[in-house]
C-alpha cells in the first residue's frame, strides 16, 4: 500500500527570503516570551522533564494515521501538548522539536523554520490553548466533555496553523492563485483535523483517567474527598 | 529488542570541514541557506554556483555523493507539490508536450524544487559533519538560553528510548491482530499514545530526581570551550559569503 505524507514542514524556497527573515523574528521574539514565561510553570531544574515531553512529541510525530485510504498524515501535537503541559512549555517542546528535526534530520528547511514554528509552534499551540480554556468549564463537567474540548481544540488548532501558511504564502509565495492555495490547504487541514482531533482528544482521556494531575488544562481542580462507607459484614 | 539506531545524518570522518566547531558551522549553513533563498529564480547559472560550492565542500569533507543523496530523499515530497504548480498556477500559459502549462507555475515550481533541494543539501552537509552533542553545544554557545538547550539535550538523549517503547507498543498490538486501515480503528493506538505520555512524563520526573542526586543544579557544564580564531570563522564563512555573492550577481 503506498501511503503518501500530506502533513510536512515547509521546506526551503516556498517563501521567499525577506519573508523568511521576517518569519524569523517572529518565531525567535515569540520564543523567547515562552521561555521566560515557562520558568514560571517549570524552573530550570525541572527542565529535564520538558526534555522527556519533546521526546514525546518527537516520537509521537512519528507515528502516521489514515486520512483517507492511501494517504496518511502526522500528528502535530500543538494543541496536545498545550492541554497536557500548558502553551508556554508546549510551544517550547514543539519549536525544539522542529529545530533539531532541521538540524538533526533535514526535515524542514533551515530558512523555513521561522515559519514552521510560528505555524505548528506559535499558533498552533496557543490557538489550540485558547479554544481548551474558553471551553474549560465543559472539560470540568464530565469526561465527555473533556474530549470534546481536545477535539474541539486539536481540529481548530489545526486549520488555524494552516492558515498561519496561507498567510506566509500570500506574503512570499508565487504561482498559486491565494484562493487555490487557501481552499486547498483549508480542505485538507479540516480533514487532517479531525484525525488529528480524535487522537487528542483520545490521548487525553486516557492521560486524565489514570492521572488527572498531570492535565494543565485542568489544573487547580481540588477533587472533593469523598468519603464513601464501606458495608462491614 | 525494539531498539533501534539513532538515524541521525552524522557521517564520521575527520577532514577540516568536520573539525569546524559546530556553532560556525550553523551560522555557515543559515547564511548559505538565506542565499539560496534569495536568488533570483531566473538566474540558472547561479544556482548551478551554488551546488558548484557545496560538491566543493563535500570534496573536502570526504563524504560520499550516494550518502548524500540516500540522506536528501526525505525532500521527496515537495517534488510532488512542485511538478503540480505548472498545472494549476495562473498567468500566460506555454504549450509543450501537447500539455497546456503556466509559464508563472514552470518558473514557481523549478524555484521551489532548486531552493528546496540546495536547502536540504545544506542541512545534510551540516548534519552529516557535525556529531549531535556538538551541534547541540554550537547551539549552546550561539547564546541559545540554557533552558532550551538543557531540554533538547535531554530530549536527544531519550530520543531512542521513547522511540523504541513506541515500537514496542505497536509491535505488541500487531502480535495481537491490530491493522487499523481506518481512522475509527484507531482507539488501540492512541490509548498507547496516551500510555507513552505517562511513561515519558513519568520516566522525566525519574531522570530529573537522579540528575539531582549527582548534584545538578540546573544548568549543564560546557565542556572544553577553546575561543574561536577570526581565521577559523573566515575559513568557514567563504562559502556562505561566496554564496551571497553569486545571489546578488544574480541580481544584476
Amino acid at each position: 500500500m503506498t501511503t503518501e505524507v500530506v502533513a510536512m514542514h515547509m521546506s526551503d524556497g516556498i517563501v521567499n527570503a525577506p519573508t523568511s527573515l521576517a518569519f524569523g523574528v517572529v518565531a525567535i521574539v515569540g520564543l523567547a516570551i515562552c521561555v521566560a514565561r515557562a520558568r514560571r510553570d517549570l524552573d530550570d531544574r525541572t527542565a529535564p522533564l520538558a526534555g522527556l515531553v519533546a521526546a514525546f512529541v518527537f516520537a509521537v510525530q512519528m507515528l502516521n494515521f489514515p486520512v483517507l485510504p492511501g494517504v496518511s498524515g502526522h500528528l502535530l501535537g500543538g494543541a496536545l501538548t498545550a492541554i497536557l503541559v500548558g502553551p508556554y512549555v508546549g510551544a517550547l517542546c514543539v519549536a525544539i522539536v522542529l529545530v533539531l528535526q532541521a538540524l538533526l534530520f533535514a526535515d524542514g528547511g533551515l530558512s523555513a523554520l521561522g515559519t514552521n514554528i510560528t505555524n505548528m509552534a506559535l499558533i498552533g499551540t496557543f490557538v489550540g490553548f485558547a479554544v481548551a480554556v474558553a471551553l474549560r468549564p465543559l472539560a470540568r463537567r464530565s469526561r465527555a466533555g473533556l474530549l470534546v474540548t481536545a477535539f474541539v481544540a486539536a481540529w481548530v488548532n489545526t486549520v488555524v496553523a494552516s492558515m498561519g501558511f496561507v498567510l506566509e504564502y500570500a506574503l512570499g509565495g508565487q504561482g498559486l492563485a491565494l484562493g487555490t492555495v487557501f481552499g486547498l490547504m483549508a480542505g485538507f487541514h479540516a480533514l487532517i483535523g479531525i484525525g488529528e482531533g480524535i487522537i487528542t482528544a483520545l490521548t487525553v482521556g486516557a492521560v486524565a483517567a489514570v492521572r488527572p494531575d498531570l492535565v494543565y488544562l485542568l489544573r487547580g481542580q481540588r477533587s472533593e474527598l469523598t468519603i464513601t462507607e464501606a458495608t462491614v459484614r | 529488542m525494539g531498539a533501534g539506531h539513532a538515524h541521525t545524518l552524522h557521517h564520521v570522518g575527520d577532514s577540516p570541514v568536520h573539525r569546524l566547531p559546530a556553532h560556525v558551522k550553523i551560522v555557515a549553513a543559515f547564511l548559505m541557506v538565506i542565499a539560496v533563498v534569495a536568488t533570483p529564480r531566473e538566474a540558472f547559472w547561479v544556482f548551478g554556483a551554488h551546488l558548484a560550492l557545496l560538491v566543493g565542500i563535500w570534496v573536502t569533507a570526504r563524504i560520499p555523493v550516494a550518502a548524500i543523496a540516500a540522506r536528501s530523499l526525505i525532500e521527496a515530497p515537495f517534488v510532488a507539490l512542485a511538478v503540480l504548480l505548472p498545472f494549476f498556477a495562473t498567468g500566460p500559459r506555454t504549450e509543450f508536450l501537447g500539455l497546456s502549462l503556466s509559464v508563472d507555475g514552470l518558473l514557481a515550481g523549478w524555484n521551489i524544487l532548486v531552493k528546496g533541494t540546495l536547502g536540504v543539501l545544506i542541512s545534510v552537509t551540516l548534519g552529516m559533519t557535525t556529531p549531535v552533542r556538538d551541534l547541540l553545544a554550537g547551539l549552546a554557545r550561539l547564546r541559545v538560553p540554557g533552558m532550551v538547550t538543557t531540554i533538547a539535550t535531554l530530549m536527544v538523549r531519550y530520543l531512542e528510548v521513547i522511540a523504541a517503547e513506541a515500537r514496542r507498543m505497536r509491535l505488541a498490538r500487531v502480535a495481537r491482530g491490530h491493522d487499523p486501515r481506518f481512522l475509527w480503528q484507531i482507539g488501540p493506538t492512541v490509548r498507547g499514545v496516551g500510555t507513552l505520555f505517562l511513561r515519558s512524563y513519568e520516566r522525566g520526573e525519574r531522570v530529573h530526581l537522579a540528575m539531582l542526586a549527582r548534584g545538578y543544579t540546573g544548568s549543564m557544564p560546557l565542556l572544553g570551550v577553546p575561543t574561536t580564531g577570526r581565521r577559523t570563522w573566515a575559513v568557514a564563512l567563504a562559502p556562505a559569503a561566496a554564496a551571497v555573492l553569486f545571489a546578488t550577481a544574480g541580481y544584476a
